[in-house]
C-alpha cells in the first residue's frame, strides 16, 4: 500500500507553493475583491501558472501539455486552495479541458485543448441554468443544426472564456457541445457571494457549436467530468481548510481575553481540533478520489462523491470557525479571513451541492451492495 | 396555561390589526425583492417609530408617562406578532430602546430620564452602546479606555469598536475605565454622552456582508459632566451588567428573512437528483429540526415574558435563544443555497431565491454569532450560571487591571 504521492510531486506542490505564497497573497485577492467585477481574474497570477506549464500539466504530450496525471493536478490544486487564488484554473483545467483530453475529438482536441494547455485561451462547463440543479430533464438550453439556444446562469468565469463546454438539449436527450465563445453569445457578470472569481450569465443566440466528439451519453460523459472535478476541488477544499485552520490557531495563540491567550480555552481547542478532523477525514478520501481518478479505477464515482462530501464539508466548517475564532474583526471587511468563508461556500456549491453529492453517493452504494 | 386569547386579547389583536392595515402593507403584497426596504432607511424609520408611539404601540409595556402605552407583555408580545407580517422599517432603535434607555431608567438621574426617555421612544433621537474595545469584546471589563476626573467634567481618552448605528446616533452609553490600580471590574464607571461632543470621532468599519453598520470611535479629551454619571464611580459593572441582561432580551429575535415556510417552497421549486427537493428524506428532516428549533424559541420567549409580566426577572436561560437563533440562521441560509444548486452562488435580488434571503442571512449570521456575546460565552453562561458548574480559572480577577496579562 502506498497511498501518498511522489517525491517529484511533493516537489512540484513545493513550487507551486513557493510561486503562489509569493505572487499571489490575500492583498491580490484583496484586489479583485474591491475592483467589483472590473478585474475577474488576477492576470499576472494566471500569466505565471501558465508559464510554469501548470495548465498543461495533465494535458499529453501531443497536444502541448507536460503529459503528467491527475495526481499532479492534485497536488497544484491543494495549493489553488491555500492561496484562495483568484485565477480561472478551475475552469479552464479540470472541466474544459479534462472534458476535451476525455471525449474530445483529435480535431478538437487539437484546436482547444492545445490552446488551453497553452493558456491561449480559457475554457470553462455551462451547465446550470437557474437557481435549480440541472438534471437531464430540466435542460431547456438547445441544440439543433450546429446551433445553441438558450441561457445559462452562473458560468463560471463566463464571462472572460473564450471556450464553454454547454450541456444542452440536443433532441431530447442531454449532450454536451463546445462553443466558441466570441460569436453570439452575450455574457453578462453575475453578483455572487465570492466576487474573487467571476461568475457570468450566457446567453446564446444561434451560436454555431458542436457536439463533444466521442461523448456517447452526454449525461454520463458530464457525470465523468464533474466526478474527476469533485476529486480536483477536494485538494482545492483540503488547502484552503488547512489555510482556515492556521488562520484560526495563530489568531489564537496571539489574542488575549480574561487574561489569557484565547488559544488556552477550551471551546478554542476543540474548536480548532474539529476543523483538523475535519480536513484529515476529508485529506484522506480526496487522496483515495486521486488514486481512482489516476487509475480510472472502478470505485471513481463513490470515491469522488466522498471526496466532494468531505472536502465541502472542512472547508465550510473551517472557514466559518475561522471567523467564529476571530471574533468582531472576524466579520470586517479588513479582515482576510472573509477569503477563506466566501470560497469555502463557492467551492462547496460550484460543481453541484453536497445534498446532490450524498445523494449520488448512496444511489451508488446500494447499487454495488445490491441484495 | 392557555394560548388562546382571551376576550381582552382578541380584542387588542383586532385593534392592532386594523391599526397595521390602515397604515402598513402586509410582506405577502411587497416583492421579495424589496423586502427589507430600501432608500432612506433612517428617515422611514423615524417616521414609522413616531406614528407607533402616536398609537400606543411604541414600548408598550413602559408607563405612560414614559410615552409608552402602559400595556402588559402580553400585549406586546400580541403586537409584535402581528407587525411582523407587515413589511415595516426597525432595527435602528433595538439597541437604544433595548437596552441603553432601560438602563438609564434604572441608574440614571431624574433629569436625564425626563429629557431623553420620550424622544428615544418617539424615535426622535437614536442611542448607541459603547461598551466593545479593539482589547475586549467578550471581556469587556478588560477594557482600557480611560476617564479622568477634572472639577466637575470627566474627561474621557480612549477607542471603542464595533459600534452599532454609532455614525446614526445621537447619544450613547459609555462604559470607561476610571481606576486602573484595583481589579479590573472594580475600576469601571458608565456615563451617557451626547455622541456630538467636541472630540469624539466616528469612523465606520466596513462589513464582511459589505454594510458599514458598525464603527469605530475615538475619544479625545472629550468632556461630560459627572451629572451623566450613571450609578456610582466604580461600580460600572454592575450596570452594565443591567445592560447586558436587557440584551440577551432584546437579541435571539432576529433570524433572517428565510425560514421554515420560505424553505419549504424553496424545496418544492428545486431538485435533488432530478427528483423535486420537498420529497427528499434529508430536506424533510432538516425541515423538521428547524421547525422544531423555531418553535422552541418562540415558546421559551412566551415563557420568558410570562415570568416578566408576572414580576419575576428572566434569569440567564434567555441565553439560550441566541445560541440557536444564530446558528439556525447560518445552517438555514447556507443550506438554502445549497438546494439552489450551483445558482446557489448568485447574489442577487432579481435572480436569488427569496431575493437573496439566503445569501444575506448566511453572510450575516458569521456577525451574528459574535454580536452581543460569542456563542462560546454564551454556553459558558449557561453552564457556570444556568449549572453551576465551576468557572474557568480565572488568573485576571483580583490583580490590579494595569498588572495583567495583554496581548492582540
Ligand atoms: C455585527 C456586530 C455588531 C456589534 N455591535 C456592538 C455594539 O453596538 N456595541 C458594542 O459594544 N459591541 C458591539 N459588538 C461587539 C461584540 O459584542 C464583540 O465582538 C463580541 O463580544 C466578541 O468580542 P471580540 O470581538 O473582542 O472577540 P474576542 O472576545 O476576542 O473573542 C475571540 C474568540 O475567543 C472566544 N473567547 C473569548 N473568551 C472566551 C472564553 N472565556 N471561553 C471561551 N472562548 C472565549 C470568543 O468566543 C471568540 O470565538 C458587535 C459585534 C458585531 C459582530
Amino acid at each position: 500500500m502506498n497511498l501518498d504521492f511522489s517525491d517529484d510531486q511533493k516537489l512540484l506542490k513545493e513550487q507551486v507553493r513557493k510561486f503562489l505564497a509569493d505572487k499571489s497573497p490575500f492583498t491580490v485577492t484583496r484586489r479583485i475583491l474591491n475592483a467589483e467585477g472590473a478585474e475577474p481574474y488576477a492576470k499576472e497570477v494566471w500569466k505565471g501558472l501558465v508559464d510554469m506549464g501548470l495548465t498543461g500539466a495533465a494535458v499529453p504530450e501531443a497536444y502541448g501539455g507536460l503529459g503528467l496525471g491527475a495526481l499532479e493536478l492534485c497536488v497544484i490544486a491543494e495549493e489553488l486552495g491555500r492561496s484562495v487564488a483568484a485565477v480561472p484554473f478551475s475552469s479552464s483545467i479540470y472541466l474544459a479541458a479534462e472534458a476535451l483530453r476525455l471525449y474530445g475529438s483529435e480535431a478538437q482536441k487539437q484546436q482547444w485543448l492545445t490552446k488551453l494547455a497553452s493558456g491561449e485561451a480559457i475554457g470553462t462547463l455551462a451547465v446550470g441554468e437557474g437557481t435549480f440543479a440541472a438534471s437531464p430533464k430540466n435542460i431547456k438550453t438547445s441544440f439543433a443544426g450546429g446551433k445553441v439556444s438558450g441561457e445559462k446562469l452562473p458560468v463560471p468565469d463566463g464571462d472572460i472564456a473564450d471556450l464553454a463546454i454547454v450541456l444542452v438539449n440536443a433532441g431530447g436527450k442531454p449532450a454536451l457541445a463546445i462553443v466558441d465563445l466570441s460569436a453570439n453569445v452575450a455574457k453578462e457578470v453575475l453578483k455572487t457571494i465570492d466576487p474573487t472569481r467571476s461568475h457570468a450569465r450566457l446567453t446564446f443566440k444561434d451560436a454555431p457549436a458542436e457536439l463533444l466528439g466521442e461523448q456517447g451519453d452526454g449525461w454520463a460523459a458530464l457525470t465523468r467530468v464533474l466526478e474527476g472535478a469533485a476529486v480536483l476541488f477536494a485538494f482545492e477544499q483540503v488547502g484552503g481548510a488547512e489555510a482556515a485552520l492556521e488562520q484560526a490557531r495563530g489568531y489564537a495563540m496571539e489574542r488575549y481575553a480574561f487574561g489569557r491567550l484565547i488559544g488556552s480555552y477550551q471551546a478554542i481547542k476543540h474548536k480548532l481540533a474539529d476543523m483538523y478532523v475535519k480536513k484529515e477525514v476529508a485529506k484522506s478520501n480526496a487522496y483515495y478520489g486521486a488514486m481512482m481518478l489516476n487509475d480510472e479505477g472502478a470505485e471513481l464515482t463513490e470515491a469522488a462523491a466522498a471526496s466532494r462530501i468531505a472536502g465541502s464539508e472542512a472547508y465550510v466548517f473551517a472557514a466559518q470557525e475561522n471567523i467564529q475564532t476571530h471574533g468582531g474583526i472576524g466579520f470586517t471587511w479588513e479582515s482576510d479571513a472573509q477569503f477563506h468563508y466566501r470560497r469555502a461556500k463557492l467551492l462547496a456549491l460550484t460543481i453541484g451541492s453536497p445534498v446532490q453529492w450524498k445523494e449520488k453517493l448512496v444511489r451508488q452504494l446500494e447499487a454495488k451492495n445490491a441484495a | 396555561m392557555d394560548f388562546n386569547d382571551t376576550p381582552e386579547e382578541a380584542a387588542y389583536r383586532a385593534e392592532v390589526r386594523a391599526w397595521l392595515d390602515k397604515n402598513a402593507v402586509r410582506k405577502e403584497n411587497v416583492p421579495a425583492s424589496e423586502v427589507p426596504g430600501r432608500g432612506d432607511v433612517l428617515r422611514a424609520s423615524k417616521a414609522w417609530q413616531a406614528k407607533k408611539a402616536d398609537a400606543g404601540y411604541a414600548c408598550i409595556t413602559w408607563p405612560k408617562e414614559w410615552g409608552g402605552a402602559g400595556g402588559s407583555s402580553i400585549h406586546n408580545v400580541i403586537y409584535s406578532q402581528e407587525e411582523s407580517n407587515y413589511a415595516v422599517p426597525g432595527g435602528v432603535f433595538a439597541i437604544g430602546l433595548g437596552m441603553c434607555i432601560p438602563t438609564l431608567m434604572s441608574w440614571g438621574p431624574e433629569e436625564a430620564k425626563q429629557r431623553y426617555v420620550k424622544p428615544a421612544v418617539r424615535g426622535e433621537e437614536i442611542w448607541c452602546q459603547l461598551f466593545s474595545e479593539p482589547a475586549g469584546g467578550s471581556d469587556v471589563a478588560g477594557l482600557r479606555t480611560r476617564a479622568e476626573r477634572d472639577g466637575d467634567d470627566w474627561v474621557i481618552n480612549g477607542q471603542k469598536v464595533w459600534t452599532s448605528g454609532a455614525h446614526y446616533s445621537d447619544f450613547g452609553i459609555v462604559v470607561v475605565r476610571t481606576d486602573p490600580t484595583v481589579p479590573k471590574h472594580k475600576g469601571l464607571t458608565m456615563f451617557y454622552i451626547d455622541m456630538k461632543s467636541p472630540g469624539i470621532e466616528v469612523r465606520p468599519i466596513k462589513q464582511m456582508s459589505g454594510g458599514s453598520e458598525f464603527n469605530e470611535v475615538f475619544f479625545t479629551n472629550v468632556r461630560v459632566k459627572d451629572s451623566q454619571r450613571l450609578g456610582k464611580v466604580g461600580e460600572g459593572w454592575k450596570v452594565a451588567l443591567t445592560t447586558l441582561m436587557n440584551e440577551r432580551l432584546a437579541v435571539g429575535g432576529n433570524q433572517g428573512n428565510a425560514d421554515v415556510k420560505e424553505l419549504i417552497s424553496l424545496a418544492r421549486e428545486t431538485n435533488i437528483d432530478g427528483e423535486a427537493a420537498i420529497g427528499n428524506g434529508a430536506v424533510r428532516e432538516r425541515i423538521a429540526d428547524w421547525y422544531v428549533q423555531a418553535q422552541g424559541l418562540k415558546f421559551t420567549r412566551f415563557r420568558t415574558l410570562t415570568a416578566l409580566s408576572k414580576g419575576q426577572t428572566p434569569g440567564p436561560e434567555s441565553s439560550i435563544s441566541k445560541i440557536i437563533a444564530a446558528k439556525k440562521m447560518q445552517e438555514l441560509g447556507s443550506f438554502g443555497m445549497d438546494l439552489q444548486d450551483m445558482g446557489g452562488v448568485i447574489r442577487d435580488r432579481e435572480i436569488s431565491a427569496e431575493g437573496a434571503a439566503y445569501q444575506e442571512q448566511w453572510l450575516g449570521a458569521a456577525g451574528y454569532r459574535i454580536a452581543g456575546g460569542t456563542d462560546e460565552i454564551l454556553r459558558n453562561i449557561v453552564a457556570e450560571r444556568v449549572l453551576g458548574l465551576p468557572s474557568d480559572i480565572r488568573v485576571d480577577k483580583d490583580i490590579p487591571f494595569n498588572q495583567m496579562p495583554k496581548g492582540k
